[in-house]
């Protein structure tokens, strides 16, 4: 069983994150580069799988600047097997479009029966890289899965759907995207980071995947930011003083911001 | 020896997901409820906290004395007594996995390294402390086996602990006639005193152990006969560098509240951070920790390539930074004012925490003695 799991690097949620309102794009220089946290879980489920069953092979796969090399060490200290990293300056602000492209260029070259990634991610968030890159490989995406069963030729989980849950599987290869109700990542052992540095680390370029940005995307269309707004100030909270009804005032507030 | 090493960057960030993760958010209630959280430490002996510098065929992580600062430094910001504790079960693990033989090695240190079982290290007595040529617990022979009789003082991890290295009299007086043996917990004739009430290092137990007629086969003693304080004083000079280190963290952990609460805080009209005399304050605890954390970097170099000047690196280092630290934490809790005392904020539990690492591991007036001599003796 070959796994291959998508990560992004992302600025880390924890502090300021910031547009560059010059071209749009996330500013990657101003915050701490991160693996985005679904995708540690999304390895996380690859690593229990290889735990279980040793044969199994996991590769991290990333596209980004060179910053994602800090990213995919980590991946191969949590216990990945080896690490792909496409890096070309042409895709600097590369879209949905061009990502799973490129995506699935780079899982064709590596060959996988699975392809785990997370729902969504934390910066420039579409959700449906995972969706877009099973198409253009010819496989059965399931995705947003709250849970999973991978086994010899299929994976099945469940899928929330806000009224209630669906049950899905799929036959090997597939890809799947997986929510934050999959378990937290386990923490890199001192073994992992120590022997990370000797795991096969391949850098494949866009030539390398024989694409040819200026024929592949000919006359594709490209999302591109026109315009950013800076998020508004945080403005006071609300203070309920409670006269009798503050528990109802509290479960009302909370029920017009969908937190319950 | 400045920059660190890509490696050492990702245990130091490893060490602080821990950290902050699995200490930090307990630390206070861990304190105030003297619980010893040893389902936590099962899980650093999973990161690989249990046999930080232990050889990997035996479950080490193989790692060295200079990685061992940066990540006792880095665990400390979140819990200065676990990381303390961690130190001291380090110290046991590495005496067994250097002076063991493969037999001995094989059969204790791989739950040791996985925290499963934990380690103390049994060398003060009621009656000695700075002085333990002077220990008066005794093992006779007997057959194959030594027969161990008295109490020994301040054992952190005792009763909790399935492993005692004990250093006991074997011999004539003197350093020479001490050998280090294995005791494991459960042997009949071994008890422990009451948990002891403590200025801090609430989160670990700090026990007596007492030695009535326990029955050790021969073949639990670690090296030869007679080499035990010997073993015993190689421990420390690690257990000293790390118990620096430990202070370093708390001390800088201290030093980054008090740097975000004099940026908020404001007094007649200013914030904190805009009156000078203070800011000298945050200038002098910065310079002297970076100074504390040259030194351990320096002494820790010294183990890690048998420098002939280790022991005296060592033992200034661990002066140094405990001084420096417990100085720096204490200014942090100045600086909280009247906040800084209450519990919740805990830069309180820091400074009491720290100001044990002033006495053990040698006491820092042994560790001018140390130093003092060396100077002496070198220009002789």
């Amino acid at each position: 069983m070959k796994i291959v799991v998508l990560v992004k690097q992302v600025p880390d949620t924890y502090g300021e994150r910031i547009l560059d309102p010059a071209t749009g794009l996330v500013d990657r220089s101003g915050s701490d580069a991160v693996i985005d946290e679904i995708d540690e879980r999304a390895l996380e489920v690859a690593l229990s799988y290889k735990d279980a069953h040793k044969d199994a092979e996991v590769v991290v796969l990333s596209m980004g600047s060179a910053a994602v090399t800090v990213g995919l060490r980590k991946g191969l200290a949590m216990g990945a097997d080896s690490a792909v990293h496409v890096l070309d300056s042409a895709l600097r602000g590369a879209d949905v479009g061009w990502t799973s492209t490129v995506l699935a260029a780079a899982l064709t070259a590596t060959g996988f029966d699975l392809v785990i990634a997370g729902n969504e991610s934390t910066d420039g968030g579409g959700g449906v890289v995972p969706a877009m890159v099973a198409e253009r490989l010819g496989v059965p995406p399931i995705t947003y899965l709250e849970s999973v069963q991978i086994s010899d030729d299929e994976v099945a989980g469940e899928r929330g759907t806000g009224q209630g849950k669906l049950r899905v599987h799929a036959a090997l290869p597939a890809v799947i995207s997986i929510t934050e109700r999959l378990p937290e990542a386990r923490f890199p052992k001192f073994k992992g980071i120590m022997s990370a540095k000797k795991k096969p680390f391949t850098v494949l370029s866009l030539e390398d995947l024989g694409i040819d940005p200026a024929v592949t995307f000919a006359g594709v269309g490209r999302s591109v930011v026109l315009q950013t707004t800076k998020r508004p100030a945080r403005a006071s909270g609300k203070k309920i003083v409670d006269e009798g009804n503050a528990g109802v005032e509290l479960a009302d507030f909370l029920v017009a911001g969908h937190l319950i | 020896m400045y920059a660190l090493t890509e490696e050492q960057e990702s245990l130091v960030d490893a060490v602080r997901d821990f950290a902050s993760s699995a200490l930090a958010p307990h630390a206070i209630e861990w304190d105030q409820n003297k619980h010893f959280p040893v389902d936590v430490l099962r899980e650093a002996g999973e990161l690989g906290l249990g046999g930080i510098y232990a050889k990997e065929d035996v479950g080490g992580s193989g790692l060295t004395r200079s990685d061992a600062v940066l990540i006792f430094e880095e665990l400390a910001k979140g819990d200065t007594t676990i990381a303390a504790y961690i130190s001291i079960h380090n110290m046991v693990v590495w005496m067994i996995d250097t002076f063991g033989n493969d037999e001995q090695r094989h059969r204790w240190v791989p739950p040791l390294a996985s925290m499963e079982q934990l380690g103390s290290y049994c060398l003060t007595e009621p009656d000695a402390g700075s002085d333990a040529a002077a220990l008066t617990t005794s093992a006779v022979r007997d057959g194959d086996d030594y027969v161990i009789n008295g109490v020994k003082q301040f054992i952190s991890g005792a009763g909790s602990s399935s492993v005692y290295v004990v250093m006991a009299r074997t011999g004539g007086a003197g350093p020479q006639g001490i050998s280090a043996i294995v005791v494991p917990a459960g042997t009949a004739g071994l008890s422990y005193g009451a948990n002891e009430k403590k200025m801090g290092w609430n989160a670990q137990p700090t026990r007596q152990v007492i030695f009535d007629n326990v029955r050790i086969p021969v073949n639990n003693r670690l090296g030869d006969e007679g080499t035990g304080f010997h073993i015993a004083m190689k421990g420390l000079n690690g257990g000293r560098i790390n118990m620096g280190a430990c202070s370093l963290g708390g001390a800088q952990w201290a030093l980054d509240q008090a740097v975000h609460y004099l940026k908020e805080r404001k007094a007649f009209g200013k914030l904190l951070v805009e009156l000078q005399s203070l800011l000298f304050t945050l200038a002098d605890m910065e310079t002297e920790l970076q100074a504390a954390r040259g030194l351990l970097r320096r002494a820790a170099w010294a183990l890690d390539t048998n420098a002939p000047n280790v022991v005296s690196l060592c033992a200034m280092a661990k002066r140094f930074a405990t001084d420096a630290s417990f100085t720096a934490a204490n200014a942090a809790l100045q600086l909280h004012g009247g906040y800084g005392y209450l519990a919740d904020y805990g830069i309180e539990k820091v400074v009491r925490d720290l100001r044990v690492h002033q006495i053990l591991e040698g006491t820092n007036e042994i560790m001018r003695l140390i130093v003092g001599r060396a100077l002496v003796d070198d220009a002789a």
